[in-house]
């Protein structure tokens, strides 16, 4: 009887996330509402709260929010068996319709329309990765501190001009964030030790 | 032993994207346009707009393409495991330390080092796709007069309706692209 109700979870938690997987266009943070529609508010898997933090460690881990957040999900529910389901909804649905693609890219092509098109649509992708640049940007400008501005210039500057590899700017950036959070947690502590005396 | 080098080159891009989104872009056109001889520019922009117009993670959708054209279905199969298992091993200690210590300030801390890091390196990526939109070029050619006039146009009003309305990506991409149908016929 038991078994027979796992075999449903497992099932529901696949296809729900397959499904969400399916409908995440443009990827990054669309998957997370839509998951905290389905299993929060609809299934009462997760509470409010666990999403949350689910989200938190999603974001802040590497790879792709999408990925990260269903096996969040799958583990929270059904430990790893889950979250190996998940994971396999998360990635099937990019994995079946980019391999149909590529199948087809060459001829594609070739067509001197579909050229045409994929001209005017880097010309749209260009334009949308300069509004999301300048968006970020302005949240930089925002915090008013020296530090994330001197990254944002002197990586720049490493990539585009000094061709520094990439992976090593970002260890040097993260050992950098690092220092400066715990520079800054222990001046707060500091000033807080000061004000009780 | 190609499959070894498609395995290390997607997980080296799983596991330095850090931020979401756009942070795997620069890591893509690192891996496999600079690194490995695997995509041409030109092919790189398609993917990224195909990646665009589909749903799932750019990282995923450029681990298959990558990985099919490199070696058929298992070729694929091989980029994207690759790509999505620094994640799985990551995410799942991370969550384990959560759930006993509930706090991540290292972690935050690092992010927001990161954060201006992965904004520069989108950034230097989205120069060279509009080089390569304007210019058809890799890099930007001795004679500036020689740009497409098209592109920028299709480029400059995208940008305003991105701008003005926050109008859904998805919608000013295919807008740009039947712009280029018309406008490339045409003229």
């Amino acid at each position: 009887m038991k078994d027979k109700k796992d075999k449903r979870v497992y099932a529901k938690l696949f296809l729900s996330v397959f499904q969400l997987s399916a409908c995440t266009f443009g990827g990054g943070f669309v998957i997370i509402p839509l998951m905290r529609k389905k299993f929060v508010e609809k299934l009462h898997w997760i509470s409010e709260d666990e999403m949350m933090d689910l989200t938190a460690i999603a974001q802040s881990s590497p790879g792709a929010i999408a990925v990260n957040a269903s096996i969040l999900v799958g583990y929270h529910v059904a430990g790893i068996p889950g979250a190996a389901l998940t994971v396999l909804g998360a990635i099937l649905p990019p994995l079946i319709i980019i391999s149909i693609v590529s199948l087809f890219y060459q001829t594609f092509r070739d067509n001197r329309i579909v050229s045409m098109f994929m001209a005017g649509m880097l010309c749209g992708v260009a334009a949308v990765i300069c509004d999301v640049v300048i968006r970020m940007i302005q949240d930089i400008l925002k915090q008013k501190r020296l530090l994330p501005l001197s990254i944002l210039v002197l990586s720049f500057a490493a990539v585009r001009f000094w061709n520094v590899n990439i992976i090593l700017i970002i260890l040097v950036c993260g050992i950098v964030g690092a220092v400066d959070a715990c520079l800054r947690e222990a001046k707060k502590r500091k000033g807080d030790s000061n004000g009780l005396s | 032993m190609a499959y070894l080098e498609l395995l290390w080159s997607f997980f080296q891009i799983g596991l330095f994207s850090i931020g979401g989104g756009y942070a795997a872009m620069p890591l893509i056109q690192h891996q496999v346009v600079d690194v490995h001889p695997w995509l041409t520019m030109r092919e790189f922009a398609d993917i990224m707009a195909i990646a665009e117009m589909t749903p799932g993670p750019i990282a995923v959708n450029a681990a298959t393409f990558v990985g099919t054209r490199l070696a058929g279905l298992p070729g694929a199969i091989v980029a994207t495991v690759g790509c999505i298992l620094p994640s799985c091993i990551i995410v799942l200690s991370l969550a384990g330390i959560y759930y006993r210590y509930r706090k991540l300030t290292m972690l935050q801390g690092v992010l927001g080092g990161l954060r201006p890091a992965v904004i520069a390196m989108i950034a230097s990526a989205g120069i060279s796709l509009m080089i390569l939109a304007f210019y058809g070029s890799r890099t930007l050619p001795a004679d500036l007069g020689g740009i497409d006039y098209i592109a920028v146009g299709i480029f400059t009003l995208g940008f305003l309706v991105l701008r003005k309305w926050k109008t859904n990506p998805i919608y000013v991409m295919a807008a740009a692209g039947v712009a280029g149908v018309i406008l490339y016929g045409i003229l």
